[in-house]
Parts: structure tokens; C-alpha cells; sequence
């Protein structure tokens, strides 16, 4: 299939100009959905204006030009929108056909994190450095291809005709082709982007209209896992202490408690208006650590106050929102299953980000969709985003 | 929407979708309540805790108030030196953390760079001294000696030495104006411990790590006043400790001033004396102990008769309280407090108690009146006085026949109070004492305030001892199992003490009440407290609470403070007891035992009232006491292994009277020679800018008057006669007076009742 093609539908007419072809009524640009698309892009840029406030302070990080950060986030931002364009206009159609060469690739690649080409960096070894100040977390891209492999296998039967839901042979077979990169995450150990994929699956089961046992199960299974982990002792004190200090910070003062303290104290001191971007005394002091990445809530709670930071949360809904639309109205099951997966995914993560700077959930290294800086994270979410939108596009019209 | 697609879209999966939906938007809910409830219900506390987090505070220490002598003489100040300091904060902002700087600065104090390095790096477990162990937000010293020029080259230069200041600082200093040390009465600073610092640091005026606090003496009673308040810089900083902001400065507040009734020029003579008369003491011979008297401490307190102040207050052996300053060195340490030490530390005219001997007798006088004998009346001065066959001797076995009890004190006679003391014992029943016994002899002590502090100023006062049937029976307590452990009935003399004390130890016995009536035995006593007893005697029968600080004057002079003498009771005796009692002393110093030290004395105008003592400590010499007063002033003076009471400190004691009324050998006096001939009643006056008119003194040296005047001597009688001021007619009576006292002292008994062989006569020289 062409690249044309995809591009357009409609597939009848006359020629028409290319601006005039980009603003007709059934243009693809016409239809795509633009309040996600706003408020995502509207997330990247608050999202660049916290991180240059966290870092430009920041000699030691910034390698002295407070505007490092703010480039960077705004070049990522970039070549995520760049992403975005290009996975809409392969349409999510023709990446079904390429998803075992992406699954091989990105399992290939989470693989290398094992191996010693693999780098930690702050304390999570999930890296793989390529040099030029570059480094990549194939862990981001996993999430996309665990979604659409599972799509993949669940929706093939179901949207062939065959079938009203998946049968327990392509469930246990989706399960096991999401087991594989899950699995090696856990040895990084990357607990928390565990966390988020377990919960893509759960969401792309549920979207699959796999049975309820299946569902059921998986749930039964993975609070009888947790259990177990908790009774043989798997885990030392101290990873327990660590897990429960965001309810009890005294638990582990001097590492994730003093996260724990320090962001709450920043986030409260913000009130309602919060102290004006680049007035936060709790910023400006560096006293959170990991500010521009996974604490960066906090600088918008801090500086921006409660509006600020509802906005963020606010937006974040749009984006659900309008996914959720998507996954319901779309035609194809494997629409709705990939538009499921990043429901669970993006619901999830931002809600364990938020959570944990607020003090309700334990903390763990992940990223806040758009806003937090980071390469990877930020092009993973931004082709979910063009997932999303193809999606949308590629439905038959509804008038 | 509307449109079922035809194709995959079960009910099942859409029930699911909404389910999610639901989900999404709850778990997002959650978010923003929490978000609402963190900042905008519990913002205020968090901002609290946010500003909280990063203040830092930087102390600028408060200067130190003086403490001068009655007419503003500073007794102890501060020295302005040329400090040097680094800011570390400064440092650290530049590109090569003030290395450059720091280099720069060594070549103009001419120090080595790498010294100066070490010095302003931060102490850590690692770290060897020199390290800076305070706030790395202080300004760290570099030297505290600069010169004037060194500073004037730093300062002129501020831009190429930024963070560096070049400031004069206050330090310490006991000046020891005429050289009167005052050592233990201003006591001493020392630096401020961990667990001060904790405790002071939430209050108002928190101490610096390097601060000093008063530790004894003056320095210490009055710590508060001297210390001030300590200015406070807060600035915002960073978690990594630089610095973002800086609040609005408290500045600092020096301290008060402390004026003391001390002057220093009678101070000097009360050292001076002291020490002379305790070298005189050591070449006398003492046959009891066949070698010379050790004098290895003594003390002097002169005070203000109507108003409790001290005028003058000497302990030996002393010390220099510089030593102090700048943090004391190991070595001087040890000299000052070690076992060899004989502690120069102590204040021995408030710490030193000894038993009183006969200027104790003013107690059993007053007694005797109060159990209702008469002033008048006879008593028998015999020679001896015995007891089942236990002999207590008289004085050199000197016999008086009846005699008043003024008579009693003028001539010191043992026997009268001895049967006094004993009479009583026996009315109260004895060994088996009634229960309504009166002790009138144990009670009047108690109201001459004797066994309790007297409330002076300065800290750790001791309280001596009054053994009455109670403390005996406390004591017992305490020591019975010893003392029945190592009693022998027929061993040594302690061994047969031990024994009889552990046999009726607990009960006062009449041997015990016949030492006491003389202020033998067990009975101690300091010097301030004799001093505080023949201060009321001298004012009509009021005992003040000794004081030496005066008033507490503010830095700028605007606020005076005066501390006014306070009572803490009456003399136990009526007026005419007082008066009587008052004329046996005058007695004492014209005719009795005190008169071969008093030849020449003015009395007519002058009158002076006095009484010795000689206190036997078992085992060791004899404690020379002199109690003296005029109207004006009471000097007590005690040398520990002295000697007798007037043969060792007399001549002491009348020299200090000498010099603060300006007489000379002969009683004729100069007022312009005279140092305080009444005592100072007004205040030194502090300037608004803080200085203080202070006079110049003269430092009191007599072996060095002596050669400088012999010169002059012609001229400046000459030149005196004029002014009005004829020879006493009287002085020649003198001479002859001064003969009459034929005894050195009076003396007491052994704890075991036992006199002392023969004594040693005294030379008459003076």
C-alpha cells in the first residue's frame, strides 16, 4: 500500500491543490482529532517551560547553559510531532503489517540493555547510550510494540469474522508475546515501566473482549504474585521500606521519604496561584532531585500553583478523553485495542507520576507523558499520539 | 456513537470501554482532589515548611560589656585585634573556589598559601586541624594579628580580595589596671559547649561555636548582662547551601556594662598586702611543728560597712585570667587545676572555710546576752577550765580573775566562754538533751547567718559550718562505719578519736560545746561571711547580702541599672548589746590583743574596732584570722598555716587601712593620699558612645615609694604641716599602748580538748 493512499479516503474527485486537498471538508487534517492534538502539544510546551525552570540553575547538569534543557525538550517535542506525522501518514493499517519487525526490533534492543552496552543512569539501568550525549530507553518503545503485537493476535480472528472474541489459544499466545520483553524489563530491574506494561495488558484484554476469566485471572494472578513476593521475602527491608515511603517518609528519610517530603513541600507551598514560573524557592534550591524528569509535577505545582498543575491534569483528561472516544468509535477491533493500550498506558503512568509527587503513590522512575523531560519517553508517546490519530482517520466516516 | 459497527464492536467489549472511561476520569478526579487538598486546604503549612528549608542563619557575635571598678577603671574589656576573614560562600562562587584569591591574600599577611587554605577548608572525620568547624556561612579567620597595614592594604584593594574582609574584632582582656589582678573575682570565659549551643539554639540569642562563656567569678554571675544579644543574618540558600536572598539583618547588641564597687587601687593594696604578709609568715618560725609557717593560702575581703558591697577582694594564690583568653593552652590548664596546683582557681574568700578561732567570740558574747547573762557581770577568767578531768587551758594559761565579757573579747579569755558554753550545755541536759532545749549558743549562730551562704554575687559560695546537735547526728550518720572500723580504744591519738566518736559521735558532747564556744572544733566559717558579721556589728546590727557588681549601665550609657544592697536579717542582739559589743572591739584594738598592731591609730577620729584569731587545725599550722572594722569599712583578712591572728596579718591589715585613709606609719593623714577615705557613692559615667571616662592609677608599690621618698620625706612634711593638720598629741600615747598587747593572739584547743604545748612569741618589730 502507498503512502497516497493512506492519505487520503476520500480516493475520488478531481485534483485538487495540495492546501485545498488540506483544508476540504474530508481531509485528513480536517479530521484529525485536534483537541488531543492541542492539548498534547500544549503539555510539551508547559512541559518545556517547567524543565528549563528546574535546570537552569542547574550548572552541573546543564554544562553551564541554563538553556540546555529547554532546546532539548522543545528538539524532542519536535521530532515527536515529526513521529506523529509519520505514523499518520503509515496509518496504523500499514504498521500492523510491520509490527513482528518493530516487536523483534524493540525485544532486540531491550535485550542490549543486559548486555554491557546497557548504561544506568539515575540508579535505573534502562539505557543504552549511543554517544553525542544521546542515549535511548528501548523500554518506551516496548510499550508501543507489546500493544500492537497483542492487537495484532487478539484482533486478527475477531476482525477477519471469524469469531465474536478471542479464543484462549490467541490469548494465552498474546500473553506469552508480551511476557517476553515484560520479563526482561523486571531484570533490569525497571520496576516501574513493569508496572505500566502489566497494566497495558490488562487494558488490551479487556478492550480484546477476552473472556472475563482471562481478565479476572490476571488480576487474581498478579495480586497473589505481589503476595508472595511480600511473604518468601524475595524483596530486603529496605525495598519494602522504599515501596511504603511515599505513605510513611520516616520509613527511608534519607532517600525516596526525603523525594517524598521534598516534593509534598513543594507542591503545598505553590497554593492556589503557586510563586510565578522561576519563583519557586523549593526549585530555585534544587531541593527535589530528579525535577526536570520524574518529579517535574512539582515545579508546576510549586510554581504554577493549583491552576497550573489542574491544567496539566486537565489536559491529560482531554487526551484520555478523546482517546476513549477513539477506542469506542472505531470500526475494527484491533482500533480499539491499540487505542486501549495507550488509554491503560498513558492513564496509568500519568496517574502513578501525579500520585507520587502528591504523596499517594509510592514512587517509581517514570516519566509524565509530554511533560517530563526525556527523549525517549517523549517520541514513544508522541507515536502513540499518531497511533491514536490514524485511528480516528482511517475510521469510515460517520455522517 | 450511534452507529453500531458492524464489525468486532460486541457489547461486551463496549460495556468494558465505558468501564475504562469511567476508570480514566476517577483516577484523574483523585489527582485533582488531592491536588486541591495539598495546596489549597494545607498550602499555608507547606509554604512554612518551604520557607523553613532554606534559611540559613550567620550570627554576628555581640561585644562583650566591660566590667570596671567603682570609678569606671576597666577591670576587664575588650582589645580591639585586626581580624582577617574569608567568606566561604564568596569563595565558592569562584571558578577556582578562591584558590586564586586565598594565594594573594598569604603573600600580603605573609603567611604560607597552603596555611591559608587549610584554614578556611571545612572540618570532616578526614580532615587534619587547621579546619574551620563552624558554619560554612560564618566568615572563617584567617589571623587575628594583622597589622593596621596588612588590613589597609586588604581593604583598599577590596576588588581584587572579594569575600575577604579585614575587620577589628573585639577581644577579651583583664587589663590588671596598677596591677590588681582581681583574678577570682572576674573569673574567667571559657568556649561554649555542644549542649549550651543546642539549648540556646532556638532562643533569641544563640550561641556561635566559637563564643565564650563566663564560667566563674563575675564573668559568670553576670553573663547574661555582659553577654548581649548576637545579630542575626538570615539568608535563603539552596540545598546545596548558596546563597539565593538575604532577609533584613538583626544587628547585634554589645552588652551591658558591669560597674563593681571593687576599686582597684585598694584591690592592689589588698593583693599586694596579702601576698607580703603571707612571704612575712613563711620566714617566721613555728615551734609547734618545728619549721617555718607554710601560709599556703589566704584571702582578704574589705567591704562597705552600711551597704554590704565589696570594696576589695583578694584570694591567694592567684593566677593571670589572661590565660584564659584565646583559649586556655594544656599546659596552663594543668598549672591552674591540677594536683600540685594548690588551685589558684578558687575564690578562697568564698570558697576557703576554716574554723574561726576567737573572732568567732562576738557569737557566744551575743549568746550569752540572749540566754541572759549579763554584759556586765563576772566571769571568771581563769587560767583553766575542767570538765571530768579534762583540762581546758586558757591561752598560755593566763589567768584575768572576773571580768566582764567585754573584757572577755578585748582580752580574747577562753575560760569565761568556755564555762558559758558549758553552763548551757548542761541546761539544755546535756548528753541527753531536753526537748525544749534552747542551744541559744547554735541558734545565734545560725541568726548571724553562719552555716548558710550569704548571698553574695559571684557562684559557688560555700557554706561552712555550725556543728549543732544536728549536723553531729547527720555526721555520725554518714561516718560511723568508719570510724568504728579503724577506733581504737588505746591507739593513736586519731585511732582513740575514731573510737569515741563512733561510741557517741552522734551526740554533742560537752568537750564539743566548749570548742565551739571559741570557734574551735568543727566549726567553719569563710571569710565573707566573718566579713558580713563585723560589717553589721560596724552598722547597727543589719547583715547585707555581699555584692560586688554595683549597677549594670548599657553600652550607650542611657539605662542604669542599680543593684542596691539587699539584708537578709538582723543581728541577734539588741542596741545596746551592739554598742557594748562595739566598744569591747575598740577595746580590743587600743587595749587588747589587736592594740601592738594598732600603735599610732587615730582612734579619736578613726575609730577602729578589731579582734584576732588563731584556729588550730589538727594535723596542720595554725589559721591566722584578723577581723576589723571602722564605720566605713570591714577588712577581714585569713592566712591557711599562718600563724597567729594579729602577728600574721595585722600588719597587712593596717596597711590596707593606711592606704585607704592616707595615713602613714605614724597615724598622720594625707586625704590627698588617701585612695577612698569614704566610700564611692556615685557611678562612672558611660558616654553615649560608649567610652568611659576612666582615672589613671597608680600602681601601689611600696618597696619602691620607700626608696622614692626617702628623699622627699623633709620637703613633704614640711609642706603638710600648713594644710591644717596638726601631729595627734596622742601619738605618743600610742607607743606605749602598743606595748601593752603583750600576746600575739589568743588561741583555742585540739579537737580532743587538748591545748598546745608552749608558742612561739611573736616579734614586736613593725
Amino acid at each position: 500500500m502507498s503512502g497516497t493512499n493512506g492519505f487520503s479516503v476520500s480516493g475520488y474527485g478531481p485534483e485538487r491543490s495540495a492546501w485545498a486537498r488540506l483544508i476540504a471538508r474530508d481531509s485528513l487534517v480536517r479530521r484529525l482529532d485536534w483537541p488531543m492534538l492541542l492539548s498534547s502539544l500544549l503539555l510539551s510546551l508547559i512541559g518545556t517551560a517547567l524543565v528549563f525552570s528546574a535546570t537552569r540553575n542547574r550548572t552541573e547538569l546543564n554544562q553551564g547553559d541554563p538553556y540546555y534543557f529547554l532546546f532539548r525538550h522543545l528538539l524532542n517535542t519536535g521530532i515527536g510531532l515529526a513521529l506523529m506525522i509519520g505514523t499518520i501518514w503509515l496509518g496504523h493499517r500499514t504498521l500492523r503489517t510491520a509490527v513482528p519487525i518493530l516487536y523483534g526490533v524493540s525485544v532486540f534492543l531491550v535485550l542490549l540493555v543486559l548486555t554491557p552496552v546497557g548504561a544506568t543512569i539515575n540508579g535505573a539501568h534502562a539505557w543504552i547510550r549511543l554517544g553525542g550525549g544521546f542515549s535511548l530507553q528501548p523500554s518506551e518503545f516496548v510499550k508501543i510494540t507489546i500493544i500492537l503485537g497483542m492487537a495484532m493476535l487478539l484482533a486478527a480472528r475477531v476482525d477477519a469474522g471469524d469469531k465474536d472474541h478471542p479464543d484462549h489459544r490467541t490469548v494465552v499466545q498474546a500473553l506469552g508475546l508480551a511476557a517476553v520483553p515484560i520479563m526482561i524489563v523486571m531484570l533490569m530491574p525497571d520496576l516501574g515501566s513493569v508496572m505500566v506494561m502489566a497494566m497495558i495488558v490488562l487494558g488490551v484484554l479487556l478492550a480484546s473482549g477476552a473472556s472475563n476469566r482471562w481478565v479476572f485471572g490476571l488480576l487474581g494472578a498478579g495480586a497473589a504474585g505481589a503476595v508472595a513476593v511480600w511473604q518468601l521475602g524475595v524483596l530486603d527491608e529496605y525495598q519494602i521500606n522504599r515501596f511504603a515511603a511515599f505513605a510513611n517518609p520516616e520509613l527511608d528519610p534519607a532517600g525516596v521519604g526525603y523525594n517524598t517530603n521534598q516534593a509534598r513541600i513543594a507542591i503545598g507551598s505553590g497554593g492556589l496561584t503557586g510563586t510565578g514560573l522561576f519563583h519557586g524557592s523549593q526549585t530555585t534550591g534544587q531541593f527535589v532531585p530528579e525535577q526536570q524528569t520524574d518529579f517535574v509535577f512539582t515545579v508546576a505545582g510549586e510554581e504554577l500553583g493549583f491552576l497550573g498543575a489542574g491544567l496539566i491534569i486537565v489536559l491529560l483528561g482531554v487526551v484520555l478523553w478523546r482517546a476513549c472516544r477513539i477506542a469506542r468509535e472505531t470500526t475494527e477491533l484491533y482500533g480499539t485495542i491499540v487505542a486501549a493500550g495507550i488509554i491503560a498506558w498513558f492513564a496509568f503512568q500519568s496517574f502513578e507520576n501525579i500520585g507520587m509527587t502528591l504523596g499517594i503513590m509510592p514512587v517509581a522512575g517514570l516519566p509524565l507523558p509530554f511533560v517530563s523531560y526525556g527523549g525517549s519517553s517523549m517520541f514513544a508517546v508522541w507515536v502513540a499520539i499518531g497511533l491514536l490519530q490514524s485511528i480516528r482517520v482511517q475510521r469510515p466516516m460517520s455522517a | 456513537m450511534t452507529n453500531i459497527p458492524e464489525t468486532g464492536r460486541t457489547p461486551r467489549v463496549q460495556i468494558r470501554l465505558v468501564i475504562m472511561q469511567v476508570l480514566v476520569v476517577s483516577l484523574l478526579m483523585t489527582l485533582g482532589g488531592r491536588l486541591w487538598y495539598l495546596q489549597v486546604r494545607n498550602g499555608e503549612e507547606y509554604a512554612k515548611e518551604a520557607s523553613g528549608n532554606h534559611v540559613q542563619q550567620v550570627v554576628q557575635p555581640a561585644v562583650r560589656g566591660s566590667i570596671l571598678d567603682a570609678r569606671g577603671v576597666p577591670l576587664a574589656d575588650n582589645e580591639t585585634r585586626l581580624v582577617v576573614s574569608a567568606s566561604r560562600t564568596d569563595l565558592m562562587k569562584m571558578k577556582d573556589d578562591g584558590k586564586g584569591v586565598l594565594t594573594k591574600l598569604a603573600g600580603v599577611l605573609g603567611m604560607k598559601p597552603k596555611d591559608v587554605m587549610d584554614k578556611v577548608r571545612l572540618c570532616n572525620a578526614e580532615t587534619p586541624q587547621p579546619c574551620w568547624n563552624g558554619s560554612p556561612y560564618q566568615p572563617i579567620p584567617i589571623t587575628d594579628e594583622a597589622t593596621p597595614r596588612q588590613a589597609l592594604q586588604i581593604r583598599e584593594r577590596s576588588e581584587d580580595f572579594p569575600g575577604i574582609t579585614a575587620e577589628p574584632t573585639a577581644v577579651r582582656r583583664y587589663p590588671s589596671p596598677g596591677e590588681a589582678n582581681t583574678a577570682q573575682v572576674l573569673g574567667y570565659l571559657s568556649p561554649v559547649t555542644d549542649e549550651e549551643i543546642e539549648k540556646a539554639k532556638d532562643s533569641d540569642s544563640p550561641y556561635l561555636r566559637s563564643d565564650q562563656v563566663g564560667r566563674s567569678g563575675l564573668e559568670r554571675a553576670y553573663d547574661k548582662e555582659l553577654r548581649g544579644k548576637a545579630g542575626v543574618t538570615r539568608y535563603e540558600v539552596d540545598n546545596l547551601g548558596r546563597v539565593i536572598g538575604q532577609a533584613k539583618p538583626d544587628e547585634a547588641e554589645p552588652g551591658a556594662n558591669l560597674v563593681t564597687s571593687i576599686d582597684a587601687r585598694v584591690q592592689r593594696v589588698a593583693e599586694y598586702e596579702l601576698n607580703e604578709a603571707m612571704k612575712a609568715a613563711r620566714k617566721e618560725f613555728d615551734d609547734n611543728t618545728n619549721e617555718n609557717y607554710k601560709a599556703d593560702s589566704g584571702a582578704v575581703v574589705v567591704m562597705e560597712a552600711k551597704t554590704g558591697r565589696v570594696v576589695a577582694m583578694a584570694s591567694n594564690p592567684t593566677y593571670d585570667p589572661n590565660a584564659w583568653v584565646g583559649g586556655i593552652s594544656g599546659k596552663d590548664y594543668a598549672r591552674l587545676t591540677g594536683k600540685d596546683s594548690n588551685y589558684p582557681l578558687l575564690n578562697r574568700a568564698i570558697q576557703g572555710q576554716a574554723a574561726p578561732g576567737s573572732i568567732f567570740k562576738v557569737v557566744p558574747t551575743a549568746a550569752a546576752i540572749n540566754a541572759g547573762y549579763a554584759f556586765d557581770g563576772n566571769y571568771d577568767c581563769s587560767s583553766s577550765y575542767s570538765i571530768g578531768g579534762q583540762v581546758f587551758k586558757n591561752f598560755e594559761s593566763q589567768s584575768y580573775g572576773p571580768i566582764s565579757l567585754g573584757r572577755a573579747l578585748e582580752v580574747s579569755c577562753d575560760t569565761v566562754f568556755y564555762r558559758l558554753s558549758h553552763q548551757e550545755w548542761l541546761k539544755d541536759g546535756g548528753m541527753k538533751p531536753k526537748k525544749d532545749a534552747k542551744d541559744w549558743f547554735y541558734k545565734t549562730a545560725h541568726q548571724f547567718g553562719l552555716g548558710q551562704e550569704t548571698g553574695i554575687d559571684l557562684p559557688n559560695e560555700v557554706s561552712g559550718r555550725i556543728p549543732d546537735r544536728q549536723w553531729k547526728k547527720d555526721y555520725w550518720e554518714a561516718n560511723k562505719d568508719a570510724w568504728c572500723k579503724s577506733g581504737k580504744k588505746d591507739g593513736s591519738y586519731a585511732e582513740k578519736i575514731a573510737y569515741e566518736n563512733c561510741l557517741e559521735g552522734n551526740r554533742l558532747r560537752a568537750g564539743d560545746s566548749v570548742n565551739y564556744s571559741i570557734g574551735q572544733g568543727d566549726t567553719l566559717v569563710t571569710p565573707i561571711q566573718m566579713a558580713t558579721i563585723y560589717a553589721a556589728i560596724s552598722n547597727g546590727g543589719t547583715l547585707y547580702d555581699p555584692t560586688v557588681g554595683k549597677a549594670v549601665i548599657s553600652p550607650d550609657g542611657k539605662s542604669i541599672q542599680e543593684i542596691k544592697p539587699k539584708a537578709h536579717g538582723k543581728l541577734p542582739m539588741s542596741q545596746k548589746t551592739r554598742d557594748e559589743m562595739d566598744q569591747a572591739l575598740a577595746g580590743v584594738a587600743t587595749r587588747g590583743t589587736a592594740a601592738w598592731r594598732f600603735g599610732g591609730w587615730p582612734q579619736d577620729r578613726i575609730p577602729m574596732h578589731a579582734k584576732t584569731g588563731t584556729a588550730e587545725v589538727y594535723g596542720k599550722q595554725t589559721t591566722s584570722w584578723f577581723a576589723t572594722y571602722t564605720k566605713d569599712y570591714t577588712v577581714v583578712m585569713t592566712i591557711s598555716q599562718g600563724g597567729t591572728g594579729s602577728g600574721a596579718s595585722g600588719p597587712a591589715v593596717r596597711k590596707i587601712y593606711n592606704a585607704i585613709y592616707g595615713l602613714d606609719e605614724d597615724g598622720k593623714q594625707d586625704l590627698k593620699k588617701a585612695l577612698l577615705p569614704e566610700p564611692e557613692k556615685s557611678l562612672p559615667k558611660i558616654e553615649s558612645d560608649g567610652s568611659i571616662d576612666a582615672p589613671k592609677i597608680e600602681t601601689y608599690d611600696p618597696s619602691k615609694e620607700e626608696k622614692a621618698s626617702e628623699e622627699g620625706q623633709q620637703a613633704g612634711d614640711d609642706q603638710q604641716l600648713p594644710a591644717g593638720t596638726t601631729p595627734s598629741p596622742e601619738a605618743s600615747n600610742r607607743d606605749t599602748r602598743r606595748r601593752s598587747g603583750r600576746r600575739g593572739s589568743t588561741g583555742g584547743r585540739g579537737p580532743g580538748g587538748r591545748g598546745p604545748g608552749g608558742r612561739v612569741r611573736r616579734r614586736r618589730t613593725t
